[in-house]
Formats: C-alpha cells, structure tokens, sequence
C-alpha cells in the first residue's frame, strides 16, 4: 500500500502532488557550474563599500542579526544578558534598534521570553532550535513534541533541522514529510526556518535541491547551517539559497527568506552577505523579514566599526560587552 | 658574469607572527648610505595594516600576559641567541644604511645582543623592586604589584637603527605588554631583520608586530586607536609630540617620553600598579 503524503498548496501550485511529481521538479534542476559560482561569489565579495552606505549597512545588518548563543554551558543569567544586548545592542545610543531576533536553545526560550517581556521586549522574536538540534537524530514523536515544548514557551521562530542522512540517501520524500509535519505544528504564526546544514550536503547541486525541497514543504526560512560544523555560511553557498528563493518567489509568488549562520564573525563579512542579497535576490529581500544572520561575535564586531564610523578613531573591544 | 639568477629578498610586514605585504600594496625604496645606489625596497604600511597589527598585537596580548616571568626571561634571552647567528646580516646591512665604519658597526650589533639579556634579567624582578607589601594601619595584608598595561604602540629611532629599535622594544615587551613598532623610515633593515629573528625565537604570534613605513602617516592613527593603551614617542620630534599627546586623550593613553636610553624605569612606564588588600584573621 502507498504511503499518503499530505502536500502543501505552493506545492500543488506548482504540479507537485505525488512522490513521483516532487521527484522530477527535484530531478529538473538546473545543475551547478562550481567555478562559476565561486567566481561569482568571489568577484562579489571584492566590491568597495562607501564611508556613507557602509553605515547604512552597519545598521541593516544589525537589525538582521538572530543574535544567538547555543551552547551546552548556556546558563539563564547568560540567556539574559544576551536579551539585554539584543533589545540594547548598543547601550549608550537609544537611536540604535534592536536585533532581528534571539536565538536560543529549546529549553530556554520560557527564560527568554520572560526576561524579554519584562525588560520591554515584547515584540522581540524568540527563535528556538528545535528538531533535535543539531543533529537532528531522534524519532518524529521526540521531534514534533520538541516543536510544541518551543511553540508553547513563546518562541514564534522555529528552526528546524533536516535530516542530511536521508536527503543524501535519496529520501527526499521523507525530508519532506518532515518539514511538513513540522510546518504543520508552527501554524502560520510561528515561523519556520529549515536548516539544511549545507557543509554536509556535500555538492553545490545538492544545496540547491535542499533549497527547493525545503521551500516547496513549507519553509518560510531556508538557513545554511547549524554553525557547529565547518564549513558553515560560505559565500557561494548562500549565493546558490538566493538564487533558490528569488526563482521560487518568480514561480510561485511566495518570498522565501534566507538564513546565513555560522563564521560570520566580522562587519566586513556581513557586509559581503549584504551585497550578495542585493545582487543575487533583490532589495526586497534586504529586510529583517527575509534575510537575517545568525551570529554572536559579530554585534560586537558591528558596534565597533559603528563607533570608527561615528568617532572617526578605531574602537576597542573594552567598550562593548563580553559574550 | 655569474651564471646563477639573483634572489633578491621581498621586505614585509611583521604582523601576528607572519611575513605580509602592505594591503595597499605600497612600497619605498630605501639607498646606500651617501648615495643614490638603490639598497632595498620596503613595505610602505597603510592604517588598515596599523588596525590589523593592532588586532594582533591585543590576541598576542592574551598569551604573553600569561607567560611565566621566567618564561618570558627565557624568550628574550633567545632572541640575544637568535640574533648572534644574524650577526653578519646586521652588520651589513649597517654599513650599508648608517655609512658606519665596520668596526662601529659591529660594537652596535653586540650592544644590541647584551641589551636583550639585559632585559631578560629584568622580567622576574621588575615586579620585586616596583611591587611589595604595604605597612597599613588596620588588620589587612597590603600588596602592590605591577602589572603589563596592554598593548603598547612605538616609533624606533633612525640611529643607531639596530641599537636603538632593542632599546625601544626590549623594555615594552619585558613585562609583559605586546607591541606595535613602527619602524625608522630611514634606517628600515635592522627591523626587517629583527622581526625574522623574532619569528624564530619563540615569541608568541602577535606579542611583537612590526611595520615599516612613514611614521608620521601612521602616528595619528595610533594614537586616537582605543585598543592602544600606551605608545613610545621619544623618537619623534616636538611638533608631532604635540598632536599625539592631543589624539591620545581619546582613552588617556600613557605617553613614554625618555631622557634615558636604558633603564628599569622604562619598563616601569608601561606598568600600572595593582593594589589588593586581603583581610588579616579570615
């Protein structure tokens, strides 16, 4: 007996109602040139930046920040001095706004949320690494009630891993699946970020499958990594994601945001991600709404060229706060 | 006419422990000593290499901090050892540059060599002459000690290039701070040199970065940089003195000036002093 599938609309949009349907589009992909997009990407990443859009920059890229710590050692006092820096990332300039959102560990989003409501953060999202992060190796009933626990503590962010070992298997109605039972967990309040961790998925053509697959079930977000395996963010991994969303939305008419995470560490790096997004998606995507980075040492790297910029003199890391 | 191809040597930038070009991709030449004959070519550092060898100098910073006095006595001693297997290079490029007589020459490598062990006798009792207990009234041990103030930033005399570039450095690094130098623009070999010798006598990456350039261009930078805790301007004339010692006030920058070219007390210059009291009984 065939297994049913439950397919989302965009899907059915766009022919695909059956296993065999998801297959070809999947199959149907263009393949990657590899020279050309690390060409392209490299070539990207050599453009000069003025004085004035660099500030403008600066202050893009901190209001796109899902400023995170995700580590065994978490503590709640820790959780909230990161809320503390995400709502006031720059303490003594009020102009400054606030983060894109926080990101935490599953089992901390309750201290977060609270901390954040009470400090005057209410409208500040709470994104929770669910599913098992990161290795995403646990059964469907572990990973869907992961996803609740989430939901019902506050997070109305939800990132999500696939699962590599199918995708790479061949299974990709399974990851699918996955992301659709998920999907179908957050509702359409809570947004869903599936993380694909492309530096397992081993060839650019591959991140370009997880791409589609993830947008098609479901994702509002398609993320690079975890950040706790290397290579995460790569500049010609994110180019091929933009490529995916900014060909999906021409498709279907849904836009898809973006999620580089891991080893973007300073301005100069964001800043690259920054023109990779105006020259491979479009401005419309230059918003918190649909392109964020996941980061943790990188505010600080931000405030410090905001302050080179403002002052006029480098800044030194004793005049922002430690992580 | 030899039958083998010259290899002519590419002078770089000493930033965290590596060779580097300028990111500007500037250079200067650099002529015999009374003369127009073409010496060398040298790397004409840009303040985003300032800024990077700042970046460095703070992470070095973490290390050296943290190494034993003895250690730190046992590294500047090997720099002395290091420096002795150099010292024909020095020598040359001496005469060279200075115009100095062979003999002079050499008299500045030695100098230069027993100034290192010198300091090196200094690291572990700097903080015995400076420091101590403190006779208090009340029921309290007293103790000061001095400690490393952080990343230091210094402009080397033209001349004696090689004698006065150790007497600049040696004290900087010997408690314990980490050091941008700023090379003599004139005189820019010994440093060169000095920073392939630091780069095998392990100093830690990033405790000692050098740049060769203009002085001037780079002062201004160095001085308003917030990361920089105290900067070595003997070297510079009264004019500049003026706007740095201005620029410096940005985070209240320890400004060394020095009558006297070696002493203890030029170490003490870029210490703080640590005062801890600990109740008496508990």
């Amino acid at each position: 007996m065939a297994a049913t599938h439950a397919f989302p609309e965009r899907a059915k949009s766009l022919g695909i109602t059956s296993e065999k349907s998801l297959l070809k589009f999947l199959s149907s992909l263009p393949g990657i040139d590899q020279i050309g997009v690390e060409e392209r990407a490299g070539y990207l990443a050599t453009r000069s930046i003025k004085n004035e859009s660099k500030r403008w920059a600066i202050d893009l890229a901190l209001s796109m920040v899902d400023l995170t710590t995700l580590e065994g050692s978490d503590t709640d006092g820790k959780i909230r001095a990161l809320c503390n820096k995400g709502l006031h990332p720059d303490p003594f300039d009020k102009t400054l706004g606030r983060v894109g959102a926080i990101c935490v560990y599953n089992d901390k989003v309750k201290i977060a949320r609270n901390h954040l409501d009470q400090i005057g953060g209410s409208d500040l999202p709470i994104a929770a690494v669910s599913t098992a992060f990161p290795a995403g190796r646990a059964s469907m009933a572990v990973k869907i009630q992961d996803t609740r626990d989430a939901i019902s503590d506050g997070a109305s962010e939800i990132d999500m891993v696939i699962d590599r070992g199918a995708f790479l298997s061949g299974s990709y109605q399974d990851v699918f699946d996955e992301i659709v039972t998920i999907k179908s967990q957050c509702g359409d309040d809570v947004h869903l970020k599936v993380i694909l961790e492309t530096g397992e998925l081993v060839s650019y053509d591959n991140v370009r499958k997880a791409s589609y697959l993830a947008c098609l079930a479901g994702a509002d977000f398609i993320k690079t990594s975890t950040g706790k395996i290397s290579p995460a963010a790569t500049a010609p991994v994110v180019l091929i994601m933009l490529e995916a969303v900014r060909d999906f939305m021409n498709l279907s008419g849904i836009q898809i945001g973006v999620k580089p995470a891991g080893g973007i560490r300073n301005t100069k790096d964001a800043i690259k991600q920054l023109v990779l997004v105006n020259e491979i998606a479009g401005s419309q995507w230059l918003s918190p709404k649909y392109f964020r980075i996941g980061a943790s040492a990188l505010v600080n790297d931000l405030l410090m060229q905001r302050m080179k910029a403002r002052d006029g003199y480098y800044a030194s890391s004793n005049y922002v706060t430690l992580d | 006419m030899s039958d083998r191809i010259e290899v002519l040597k590419t002078n770089k930038l000493f930033i965290n422990g590596a060779f580097v070009r300028s990111e500007s991709g500037r250079s200067y030449r650099v002529n015999k000593a009374n003369s127009k004959t073409f010496l060398a070519n040298l790397a004409l550092a840009s303040r985003k290499d300032l800024r990077e060898a700042v970046l460095a100098a703070k992470n070095g910073l973490i290390k050296w901090q943290s190494a034993t006095a003895f250690n730190k006595s046992q590294i500047l001693y090997r720099i002395a050892e290091i420096m002795e297997g150099r010292r024909e290079q020095f020598v040359e490029e001496i005469i060279a540059l200075e115009g100095l007589p062979k003999k002079s020459a050499d008299l500045q490598v030695s100098q230069a060599i027993d100034l290192w062990i010198w300091y090196a006798g200094w690291t572990d009792k700097i903080s015995v002459i400076a420091g101590g207990e403190n006779p208090i009234n009340g029921p309290f041990y007293n103790f000061t000690s001095p400690e490393p103030i952080g990343v230091v930033g210094a402009f080397a005399p033209d001349a004696p290039s090689l004698l006065g570039l150790v007497e600049t450095l040696a004290p900087i690094i010997a408690s314990g701070n980490s050091a941008l130098l700023i090379a003599s623009q004139r005189y820019p070999l010994s440093a060169v040199t000095m920073s392939e010798v630091f780069a095998t006598s392990d100093v830690p990456a990033g405790v000692i970065n050098i740049l060769t350039g203009n002085q001037k261009e780079l002062a201004p930078w160095l001085a308003s940089h917030m990361e920089i805790s105290g900067m070595d301007i003997t070297s510079l004339d009264k004019k500049s003195e003026i706007e740095i010692r201005k620029a410096a006030t940005s985070n209240l920058k320890r400004i060394g000036n020095f009558d006297t070219k070696v002493s203890p007390e030029r170490i003490l210059a870029f210490m703080d002093y640590k005062t801890i009291w600990h109740p008496i009984g508990i």
